[in-house]
This record gives C-alpha cells, structure tokens and sequence, in this order.
C-alpha cells in the first residue's frame, strides 16, 4: 500500500521538527528516511503512526486520509528503537497481542502466531520472556508482532540502533529477504547511511525538518541535490573549496613529470592501509587537509610514503554537480 | 618495603555497633511491646483470654471486628482505584495543577488524623454543608458507618499512588504507545499492558493501604462517635476496654488487630517473592 505526505508540519513548543514535508512511498518498496540525529526523521515516522499530530498536513495510506485517526485504526505495524517488548508477556503472547485484542478465534491465533516465529526464526522461544531474549532476538519478536496484525505498512524507527555490528549485519539482510518475501510497504528510519543504502531502495533524506532529497541510493551517490546531500551520503572531502568524492581523486608523482590541468599540488601526510582500501591523507599547498581513497593496487604502484610531493586533480567522470530536487 | 594497610579494626565495630542499635531500637519499640501483648493475652490460658474478649457482651468484639473488615472491604477498593487514577493521571498527563495534585495527595499523611476528623465533622455533620444535604435525604454519614469509611480512606489516601507513580514513570510509555499501534484501546491497553506492568507496587500500594485502614484509630474515634455495637470499630474496641479497665479484653483485641496486620504484611512478602521470581 503507498503513503502520501502532503505537507506535514510539526513543532515542539519553539523547536521545529518537519518543514512542509512531501513524500510519496510507493507501494512494496522500501524507503529509509535517512539524516543526522534531531533532524526529524523519527518524528515523520510518528506521525505517519498517528504517534504525533502533525500541526498541518496530512497523512494518506493506500487512499485513505488516516490524518485524523488514532494509531488503532491506521492498519500500520510499529517496531521502536528500543523494541518496546511487552516485558510481563512470553514471546508467545507479545506476538499473540495484536490477534488477541482483535478477538480473533484462538486456533487462528495459534496458527499465524506460529507461522511468524518461524518467519522470525523464534519457534523454540515462544515460552521465554523478553528479559531473557538477545537484542536481536527482541527486535525479531517485535517485527512479529507488528506483522501478526496484517497491517497495510510496516514502520521501523531505527531497527537496528541498538544492537552490536555484527548483528546488524546479519539482521539487515535477513530484513531486506523478509521484504522480498512478504513485499509489505516498509518505511525505516536510520541515521546510517550505509545501513540505508545497502537495505532500501529508495532513500529521503531528511535534515533540519526538511526533505532534502529523495532517489534510489545511486541517484544520492552519484547526483546529490546539494552539499549536505553528498557530504551525508557517501564520504566526501574538499579540494579547493569544491566536495568531492575521496575516490573520486586521482593521485599521480611529481616527479613522474605528468602534468595535467586543474591540478593541486600535496604532500602526503599519512598513508593507512585498510585492507582493500588506502586511505592517503594529504596536506594542499595552501595548507588544507583532504584525503584520498585508493585500492590496494592503485597504492601500491604508486609507492607513496610520507612527506612524498603529489599531484592531485578530481577526476573527470563522476564529479559531484548538482541537481535540482524533486 | 613498604607495608600492606592492614584492615582496620573500625569497620567491625562500626558493624556491630550498627546492629546492636537496629535490633536494640527494634526490640525496644516493637518486639518487647507486641510480645508482652501476646504474654498478657494468654497469661490466664486460652479460655480465660476468650471471656476477656466478651466482658462487653458477647457481641460487641464480634460486632467490632465485622465493621472493621467491612470498612476495611469498602475503603480499600475505593482507595486503590483513586491512587492507581490519579498515578496514572500524574505520569501520563500534563495539565494545570498537577503540581498541586502531587502535594495535596501526601496531605493526609501530613495531617493529624485528629484533624481530619473534625475537618469531616464540620463537612459531612447534620449542621455541615454537604451533611445538612445529606440529613435531609436521610442519609447520616458522621457517627455512622459512611463516615468511618470516608475517614478510613481519607488517612490512607496517598498509599497506592505513591507506590504505583515512580513504577509507571519508569516504564515509560512505549509499551502503551505499542499496545495502541497494535489496535488494542485505551481500556485493553490499560488492563492489559499497564496494569500487569505495575501490579507488584500495587500490591505494595493496597497493603500498606489495608494496614493503614485496619489501625486507623484518630480520625475514625471523632467521626464515629463510638456507639457500641454500632460504629465501634477494633481500635475503638481496644481503646475503649483499655479506658474501663478491661485489660484482658483490650490486650486480647490488640493481639487480634496485630495479627490482621501480620496476615496483610505476610501477604505483602509472599507477594514480593513472587515478583522476585518472576521474569
């Protein structure tokens, strides 16, 4: 089902947290609403739950004007940061809750509540309580129960926020199968944006209450409407007062006798090895710091230490320009 | 080489010290007391410390017992479900006067009970402005029954709320909010998340409610006007053997108060092991 954002406002006493905010969600994709901490991003999520009342604006799910309803009769399903487990209530029963409120026959509670914790992979859980579960254990009991009441769209406020890398991992690409699988309208809110663009695949960003661009996650790579844009999504430095991408910088010796226009001269302030990235940090002419990024190959044939004189220019095929927003 | 500090002898003083001062004060003001209840009540044996208690006519204890189980069974109920409103009113709302809200509720327990019994007195009396009301419909609240539960509730008012408001505003409301984005109601949500949520203070909140109503003496002595075998509750009955030298009676009804008491902190501990196990 699609989401319609039509000019949705929202303040806190004098602290502004959305700005005229447009956003269409398409139905069965998945959108993250991506930006730095404070920026809004949550509170758009809430007010598309009904969590908060947006001062103006409204707020439309496949066709319907939910503006003025309460978050029971929005058809979304909800997962908080913190997962808000029902703590007194067995895995069983968190997951069970929605169909129980909804006085559903118990047999048909027993059957869909098993088909999930098999979709979740917590059918052995069902007994235990929240307390004695993992974080990421408790975050897939909570999509459960979210997606036990059918609803219309699935809303994730930062669902992965809390739990340590490696599980992270794991767990965005167990989403991105489970969204394949049961193609539910998803909107999640995250401030990561490589947790963005590798799980969604649409992307709006949000910063200062406003939307500041929204594309697939090549289009915000390789066309960023503005400078907050491309220094959000995607590492980015500057050459001369211009962003640019870090591996987006060709490198060459001075004493290699190439000479090239646009170019700036350097010093090499520190080469880090990561693996298959190089990370070459440069000192300009006039001072200013930037850095580069090689791959391992790159480095290598170019043999660069510290203190080493290189020229640098931005290179020619991708440079970051900028395009208008949506 | 420099020596190790070698433990110092004071903290195991201090130790004891501390413990022959808890104990000692306990055993002082409590124990010793409560004991020499139970020694004067069965002094003479069993038998004789059941005559004792029905030196007054055999009714009057029984009677004194019933009524206060009964205001017990009506206070109790009312109290906990204006402090479990009002918790939830404190924690969950902002409005004007909340501030206020929160300092009124602890007034009862600022207040000598003595007070809030003529306070009632001049409310609810035939002449006072509600009682005239009241009077003329036919209903007597103050040397009658009602008014011993209006002043029971009174002094035991803020009991459930301050036992259940740190408990709800720890839990916070994402539980609830869930509990709405799941479809269930205000009610259900009630019912099922927030109640459960704080049921072990609440337990905590009832008993101290009960034991409160249950040794109430002050306030209820002024507005009960203390009508043998009809407004004369425990307390009143004790007090009231105590003053015509029925020592047996008074120690026999103490001892019977003392151990209703007993049951409900019982209860409370059996309550509290079962939190501790609990998930």
């Amino acid at each position: 089902m699609t989401i319609e954002i039509r000019n949705v406002s929202k303040s806190f006493g004098t602290a502004v947290a959305l700005q005229s905010v447009d956003l269409d969600v398409p139905e069965g994709s998945l959108t993250a609403l991506l930006g730095p901490s404070g920026g809004g991003k949550s509170t758009l999520l809430r007010v598309i739950a009904g969590l908060e009342t947006p001062d103006e604006g409204r707020v439309v799910i496949a066709g319907q004007d939910v503006t003025a309803l309460a978050p029971q009769d929005r058809g979304i399903g909800f997962c908080f940061q913190h997962y808000a487990p029902f703590r007194h209530m067995s895995v069983y029963d968190n997951v069970a809750f929605g169909l129980k409120v909804r006085r559903r026959p118990k047999p048909e509670v027993q059957a869909r509540v098993r088909e999930l914790l098999e979709l979740v992979r917590l059918e052995d859980f069902a007994d235990r309580f929240p307390a004695q579960l993992s974080g990421g254990q408790r975050q897939r009991m909570a999509l459960a129960r979210a997606l036990a009441v059918e609803p219309k769209v699935l809303l994730l406020d930062e669902p992965f926020g809390a739990l340590d890398a490696q599980v992270r991992k794991e767990l965005r690409a167990w989403l991105r199968r489970l969204h394949d699988e049961v193609h539910i309208t998803t909107v999640l809110v995250t401030h990561d944006q490589e947790e963005a663009m590798d799980v969604a695949d649409t992307l709006a960003v949000i910063n200062h209450g406003r939307l500041e661009q929204v594309g697939s996650p090549s289009d915000l790579y390789d066309r960023p409407a503005n400078d907050f844009v491309l220094t959000f999504v995607g590492p980015a430095t500057t050459i001369g007062g211009r962003y640019v991408r870090p591996h987006d910088i060709g490198l060459t010796r001075v004493d290699a006798g190439v000479v090239s226009a646009g170019r700036h001269r350097a010093t090499v302030a520190r080469v880090a090895n990561l693996g298959f990235e190089v990370r070459v940090e440069l000192t300009l002419e006039d001072g200013a710091a930037t850095w580069a990024q090689l791959d391992r190959g790159t480095a290598r044939g170019l043999g660069l230490a510290e203190g080493d004189e290189v020229y640098l220019a931005p290179l020619g095929d991708a440079p970051p320009a900028a395009v208008a927003t949506r | 080489m420099t020596a190790l500090p070698v433990p110092s002898k004071r903290p195991l003083v201090t130790k004891w010290l501390l413990r022959l001062f808890t104990i000692g004060w306990l055993a002082a003001i409590v124990a010793v007391p409560l004991g020499s209840i139970v020694y004067r009540t069965f002094e003479n044996g069993f038998a004789a410390a059941m005559r004792s208690l029905a030196t007054g006519g055999s009714g009057e204890f029984l009677h004194a017992l019933l009524l206060t189980v009964l205001v017990a069974a009506i206070a109790v109920p009312l109290n906990t479900v204006f402090g479990v409103a009002s918790a939830i009113l404190l924690a969950r709302h902002r409005f004007p006067g909340a501030r206020l809200l929160d300092a009124f509720i602890d007034l009862p327990v600022a207040v000598s009970p003595v007070v809030i019994g003529l306070g009632l007195v001049l409310v609810y009396g035939r002449t006072g402005w509600i009682g005239s009301w009241l009077a003329a419909r036919g209903i007597e609240v103050i040397f009658s029954v009602p008014g011993i539960v209006i002043a029971s509730a009174f002094v035991s008012i803020p009991y459930v709320a301050r036992a259940v408001l740190p408990v709800l505003n720890e839990i916070g409301t994402e539980q609830e909010q869930a509990a709405a984005t799941l479809g269930a109601r205000p009610f259900a949500t009630l019912w099922r998340i927030t109640l459960p949520s704080i049921r072990w203070a609440l337990a905590y909140g009832v008993t101290l409610t009960t034991a409160r109503v249950l040794g109430e003496f002050g306030a209820v002595s002024i507005v009960s006007g203390n009508i043998t075998n009809k407004t004369e509750t425990l307390t009143l009955f004790v007090g009231d053997q105590f003053a015509n030298f029925n020592q047996g009676g008074a120690f026999a009804g103490a001892l019977i108060l003392a151990l209703m008491s007993l049951a409900v902190l019982g209860l409370l501990s059996l309550a509290r092991r079962k939190e501790e196990t609990a998930p």
